[in-house]
């Protein structure tokens, strides 16, 4: 954790006391709807389907005990019992009342929490590695380069009413955790032939209606002049990305329009004026900021697992989730450890408080006090003795939390959908948990191989389908709720767009349609380590298409039968 | 009446906003008067300007750029920047450039949707007048410039971000 000094949290608590009367004038009829709205937002605020939804900010996803118990108790107390994370690595409550929300951005802060700028259009949470500080390909620990962007984007005067939202992402690890090449900014941390810290920039990626990967601006930045160059970036944005229309208003569509190669020359113009000047990063305020992250305080250990070959650890359900959920640590004798929340039966990502007390419970015992979200919706224990992963085991699968599916077709990335979200042209969770049920056979799961599967109820692709190896992605026909099915996307090095299979779906439909592609995909590997999306990126989405639909003509009959639905 | 901020007092207002007529026609100038004038008459009549008794401000809109006055800003008594709606931010790069990039140290006045949660940003990006739409509360509004006593970043009055204040024990 980085701990806040006191101006970290005189900041947070000014906030809570402004938004306590921002809501106080608004309920007093001083505020009008539109204007409280736009400053509700920017604290995480949202009016949904039933009720408000108050998103959390977990900054770059790092959470300590301390504050999960208040999570815990904030969904007891003003909520159902239960909260959600979500994809960009927040939390997210979907029954506070409005009136409690001053009291309760009161009560994170008492834990150096808040819910600023977590929805609006301004700079939001930036997201990183669940594995950072930890990873063994770690090129920096990208915890501290996000928190110096996290201050620098914090009540940023200049760029607090952008043209749209815009999300920066931070790796800072040899393989892309972090999805960077489908975010407004993707930050890759790299080092030059004379082994200096700098960053790989990337502009205008994203998802949403109008998926793009990011375009590479600059190919070295040097680490002092990261936050006048996301100055340069943003002032060029804010000054020349579209007010006009909502759907064309993100930074991808502003580099589209000028090309990356002009964008890229703007940026350096701008830059140059700023350049060298009082935001020029120096090395005491680095040490500073890693000087306040808490660390693991780990032991000289052997390295390896031995229980796992002997003893307790030979149980195969064990082994099982030892294979999918436990993951190497740059320190011997430590593993990093994926809980699950992706029980079948379970919105993806849900937790409920008494989770959340029993989690940080097991956090304190087995990982240092710190657990980490994933933009996976799981939770991470980055720092767990390999001595102790089978005990840990056992009170993670009391409580539900270790479905050994990290990486497999199980591990759904799922919207809210149309349960909650107001936005949702389709509901999400009842499709996540219909295609769980069909796919709940352990073995087969595992014969399936590494497989994402990200679902989103509208365009605006929370769910991350367009990078799923399968996306769905709901859509509205006249009224009713379809599914349209992407293939061959993917995140990481080299992301990838999915390609749309064809006509939609009925809700029913899908399971079977998911099936469909598997058995043909199945059929079709040349060996059990070739992976579906690789498969696709072999044989093309045609004998996938076929495997659906049936030959050309079927297709016909399927879009006949879906005309005379609507 | 809408009312005016200066110098984070309320204060009188000398200065007539022209505005421009159906489909940008130019608007007619009055004879005496201080007047801020749209851009486009600026660039119209530069001499009829010049010759008027009163004092002259020019206003830009939130999509004109400060560049376009950088040579001419000794001429205007105050420089306006409209914010057509709230939402619209590009009001806040135009008055930093015009601060840090062009130099200007005469009145920079935030006029249009002027909203009371608006005005400390405004302010640390370099406006020092702010004409409130006609339906916001003054005397609260004064009170936004406290709302936040410090700020992670370097502004215009205060150009060294915070992390460089922290290591010198700078800070608020």
């Amino acid at each position: 954790m980085y701990l806040y000094d006191e101006i970290d949290q005189k900041l947070v608590d000014e906030r809570v006391r402004q938004f306590r009367d921002q809501t106080r004038r608004f309920l007093a009829g001083k505020l009008s709807e539109d204007e409280f709205r736009a400053l509700r937002l920017r604290n995480g605020l949202y009016i949904q389907r039933y009720a408000p939804m108050l998103r959390v900010a977990i900054p770059y996803g790092l959470l300590s005990t301390a504050q999960l118990r208040k999570l815990a108790h904030i969904a007891r107390t003003y909520d159902r019992g239960y909260g959600h994370f979500s994809t960009r690595q927040n939390l997210q409550f979907n029954w506070p009342k409005l009136e409690d929300v001053p009291g309760i951005l009161a009560e994170l802060a008492t834990v150096q929490m808040h819910a600023i700028q977590t929805s609006g259009n301004c700079v939001r949470n930036i997201t990183t590695d669940h594995f950072a500080g930890v990873a063994q390909d770690e090129i920096v620990d990208s915890f501290v380069w996000c928190e110096l962007i996290r201050q620098w984007s914090t009540f940023h005067p200049e760029f607090s009413w952008l043209p749209r939202k815009f999300k920066i992402a931070v790796n800072g690890a040899a393989a892309d955790r972090a999805a960077t090449q489908v975010h407004d900014i993707g930050l890759h941390a790299v080092r030059n032939d004379s082994g200096e810290i700098g960053f790989r920039v990337l502009v205008g990626g994203g998802l949403g209606r109008t998926p793009i990967i990011g375009h590479v601006i600059r190919e070295f930045l040097p680490w002092p002049h990261l936050l006048t160059y996301l100055d340069a970036v943003l002032r060029v944005y804010n000054r020349g990305g579209r007010r006009d229309n909502i759907h064309k208003a993100r930074i991808k569509i502003l580099v589209k329009e000028r090309g990356p190669q002009q964008f890229s020359e703007q940026v350096e113009a701008e830059w140059a004026h700023l350049k060298d000047g009082p935001g020029t990063l120096i090395e005491e305020e680095i040490e500073r900021v890693e000087g306040r992250f808490t660390r693991p305080r780990y032991e000289a250990l052997p390295a390896g697992d031995r229980e796992l070959e002997q003893g307790p650890g030979a149980d195969p359900a064990f082994r099982a989730w030892h294979r999918r959920n436990v993951h190497p640590h740059k320190v011997p004798g430590y593993a990093a450890v994926t809980l699950s929340l992706k029980k079948t039966g379970v919105p993806p990502g849900d937790v409920t408080d008494a989770q959340m007390d029993a989690i940080a419970d097991l956090a304190d015992r087995y990982s240092f006090g710190e657990l980490r979200v994933s933009h996976e919706q799981n939770l991470i224990f980055s720092d767990v003795r390999t001595s102790e992963l089978n005990s840990l085991w056992r009170e993670a699968r009391s409580l539900g939390l270790a479905t050994p599916n990290v990486g497999l077709l199980a591990n759904i990335i799922c919207c809210p959908g149309g349960d909650f979200c107001s936005l949702a042209n389709a509901k999400s969770i009842p499709v996540a948990q219909a295609i769980q049920e069909r796919f709940e056979d352990l073995d087969y799961l595992f014969d399936i191989g590494e497989l994402d599967l990200n679902i989103s109820g509208c365009m605006n692709a929370c769910g991350h389908h367009h990078v799923g190896h399968i996306g769905i992605l709901g859509v509205d026909k006249n009224g009713e709720e379809w599914y349209q099915i992407e293939i061959g996307g993917s995140q990481g090095h080299g992301a990838a767009l999915g390609r749309v299979l064809g006509p939609s779906f009925a809700r029913a439909e899908v399971p079977e349609v998911i099936e469909r592609l598997i058995v043909c995909y199945l059929g079709r590997r040349d060996s059990d380590e070739e992976r579906f999306v690789d498969v696709v990126r072999r044989i093309g989405i045609d004998p996938f298409k076929e495997s659906v639909y049936g030959k050309a003509d079927q297709i016909s009959r399927h879009r006949d039968r879906q005309l005379a639905a609507a | 009446m809408a009312k005016l901020i200066k110098y984070r007092a309320i204060a009188t207002d000398s200065w007539q906003l022209l505005e421009p007529g159906a489909e940008g026609a130019l608007p007619p100038l009055p004879l005496a008067g201080d007047v801020i004038v749209p851009l486009a008459l600026w660039r119209a009549r530069r001499e009829a300007l010049a010759e008027r008794s009163g004092k002259l401000g020019v206003w830009l809109d939130s999509h004109e750029d400060p560049a376009d006055i950088a040579a001419e800003l000794g001429r205007f008594a105050v420089v306006a920047v409209n914010f057509p709606k709230f939402g619209d931010g590009r009001g806040f790069s135009t008055a930093r450039l015009l601060r840090e990039r062009y130099g200007y140290r005469g009145e920079l006045r935030a006029v249009g949707e002027v909203l009371r949660d608006q005005l400390l940003f405004m302010a640390r990006c370099g406006f020092d007048a702010f004409l409130l739409r006609e339906d916001q509360d003054a005397e609260e509004a004064l009170s936004a410039f406290d709302d936040f006593s410090d700020g992670y970043q370097g502004w215009v009055e205060q150009p060294q971000p915070l992390f460089r204040r922290r290591l010198e024990g700078r800070c608020a």
